[in-house]
């Protein structure tokens, strides 16, 4: 339940800075958003079992699913370069990030 | 050929766009190597089609792990078809970019090469979350590519294009996360058919869907493409319309095809959806001022017909979208690559702001007009064959109404498409035109558009023509990938036992 809150709290956030009109505005959005997606790729696991997912040491009852934490740390990778490149998008051009005033 | 293989499509273009980002100066490698590594997927395409011959399916566990913990790359005829032309248009467009000067950008081969193994990584995966990660691949190098390249408005309509694919992409990881929840795994083999015996999975994997139809652009969420391609350079936007949207087009059929097994739960719903799409998409392209966006319009529109195919279903439905879609890339790249040729070399793309490039352009004149026919769906070339196919088979399945929509659409794309003919093509040069052409490079006749320019978009007529009369050809390809789609079982088979 905490898990399905914070992730509507982020995608309300994120959705909200999403339809702002400043480029560094969107780009803090689509982090909340893309935080959002990871816990919900976590949550995909199963909340419930969090021990430590190496074979050797632990319990297969109690480890957590390993897959959806390999899932999210790509698509952290991948969120995390967008990020960069989103805030280089806003810092080029000339005068503020504004993306309606199109020149 | 050894299924071992199939990483090579990969393997081979990453790497390659690697050793460009650091050899990026020495300029006759830089071209070998971009125009090399398209023309060996290309021959890996065709090959791959020979072997998937009569529903052969080639998978390989990827590094060899167990088969259910294993990435599996899989070819069946359907993705065999689509390497096949993504890598004919990779190849003619990087001939066209290093023509018109856009390979000088930096690291503008590294980036298609990066662009194209994503795009091949996409085709091969038979794994939901690395299809995430290879449409990822291909899209971080298009951000680049769309930032460096293009006009004035090349950083608004960057800005957009990245908003909208990482919303996308944060959509549909995100629904793969609830697919994992549901079903308890990616693997689409061993999705097969989990969303037509569970609602839940059928909702999660419904997310994953949504998300590939805004980045396929379909109506109402199309706006981005048409906004944001026209400002790129006529090389990209060729490109990109070959590559990104039929990308997304091809993970629908396949996940559509074999999660949901074709289910026809919404099929009226979805049947709605694509007529708009056709419709709002032609009616935008009579509306435009400028050939490329005349162009980007009518893709929105062949989108609706490619996606008909998938919503019919049936082997008649899936054969006919199958076919449009290979024949679509084709020809909307042919057209994109001639009016590029008219763009690169007179400076303009506005209608009416040049004229007469039929008398100047002659070979640009004939490759056009033969692929505007061809879009148009005229007798003999294959967009004919494509729309026959499309229009019988919504007959069959007594949709009377999608197919009028079909042929008035192509009514209107034929006016379109006349409107460029008539403000470019057609007329008398214009002298200021003249003035500023020779101005650019004294000496230089009006010709002005070297011949190497205009081959791309020919070669692609050629291939439209080809395929018009040979129609068969391809039907029965399209037949058999149709097949591979309905019939899942050599799919599964190949995936678990590999």
């Amino acid at each position: 339940m905490s898990l399905a809150l914070v992730v509507g709290v982020l995608v309300a956030g994120g959705t909200f800075l999403v339809l702002q009109r400043g480029m560094v505005r969107i780009a803090f959005g689509f982090v909340l958003l893309g935080h959002a997606a990871n816990l919900v790729l976590l949550s995909a696991g199963g909340a419930a079992r969090r021990g430590e997912p190496l074979l050797s040491i632990a319990d297969l009852a109690t480890a957590a699913d390993p897959l959806p934490q390999a899932f999210v740390l790509t698509a952290i990778v991948i969120a995390f370069a967008i990020t960069i490149y989103m805030l280089t998008l806003a810092g080029a051009g000339e005068g503020d990030d504004d993306t309606e005033d199109r020149r | 050929m050894s299924p071992a293989l199939l990483p090579l499509l990969v393997i081979v273009p990453l790497l390659s766009a690697a050793l460009l980002a650091v050899a990026r100066h020495v300029e006759v490698l830089r071209r070998a190597v971009l125009l090399g590594v398209s023309a060996f997927a290309l021959v890996f395409g065709t090959v791959l089609c020979f072997t998937s011959w009569d529903g052969v399916v080639t998978a390989h566990a990827v590094g060899l792990w167990p088969s259910g913990i294993a990435i599996p790359f899989v070819a069946d005829m359907f993705s065999a078809l689509m390497i096949t032309v993504t890598a004919l248009l990779t190849l003619l467009c990087s001939m066209f970019a290093i023509v018109s000067g856009d390979d000088r950008r930096p690291y503008f081969s590294a980036l298609v090469l990066m662009l194209s193994a994503g795009v091949y990584g996409a085709l091969l995966t038979g794994d939901l979350f690395n299809l995430f990660v290879f449409i990822e691949v291909m899209l971080l190098p298009s951000y680049g590519l769309i930032a460096v390249l293009g006009g004035r408005d090349r950083l608004p309509a960057g800005r957009l294009y990245v908003a909208m694919n990482l919303l996308t992409s944060t959509i549909f990881v995100a629904g793969v996360g609830l697919v994992y929840g549901t079903a308890g795994t990616v693997n689409i083999a061993e999705l097969a058919g989990a969303a037509a015996e569970s609602p839940a999975v059928a909702a999660a994997a419904s997310v994953p869907l949504i998300a590939l139809s805004v980045k396929a652009a379909v109506v109402p969420v199309h706006g981005w493409l048409t906004s944001t391609y026209p400002a790129t350079s006529p090389a990209l936007t060729a490109l990109f319309s070959g590559l990104h949207t039929k990308v997304a087009v091809y993970a629908i059929y396949r996940i559509y095809a074999v999660v949901f097994d074709g289910g026809t739960a919404y099929t009226g719903l979805v049947l709605l959806v694509l007529s708009l799409t056709m419709l709002v998409g032609v009616f935008g392209a009579v509306g435009q001022e400028s050939m490329r966006s005349i162009l980007v319009f009518n893709m929105v529109s062949g989108i609706g017909y490619i996606l008909l195919g998938v919503a019919l279903f049936g082997p008649l439905g899936l054969m006919a979208g199958i076919f449009y879609l290979v024949h679509h890339m084709i020809v909307k790249a042919s057209l994109l690559l001639s009016t590029g040729a008219v763009e690169v070399s007179y400076g303009t793309g506005r209608l009416g702001s040049v004229g007469g490039i039929a008398r100047t352009e002659p070979l640009i004149a004939a490759a056009f007009m033969g692929s505007a026919l061809s879009l148009a769906g005229i007798p003999p070339f294959s967009g004919f064959v494509g729309k026959v196919a499309i229009v019988k088979a919504a007959v069959d399945e007594q949709q009377i109404a999608i197919a009028v929509v079909a042929v008035v659409v192509s009514l209107f794309s034929l006016m379109s498409v006349l409107r460029i003919w008539r403000g470019v093509f057609w007329g008398r040069a214009h002298e200021d035109e003249v003035h500023a052409v020779s101005a650019r490079r004294p000496g230089a006749l009006l010709t002005h558009a070297p011949p190497a320019l205009a081959l791309p978009g020919l070669v692609l007529t050629v291939v439209t023509l080809g395929i018009g009369l040979g129609g068969q050809g391809l039907l029965v390809l399209s037949e058999q990938a149709a097949a591979g789609l309905l019939d899942v079982s050599g799919y599964i088979e190949a995936v678990i036992g590999s």
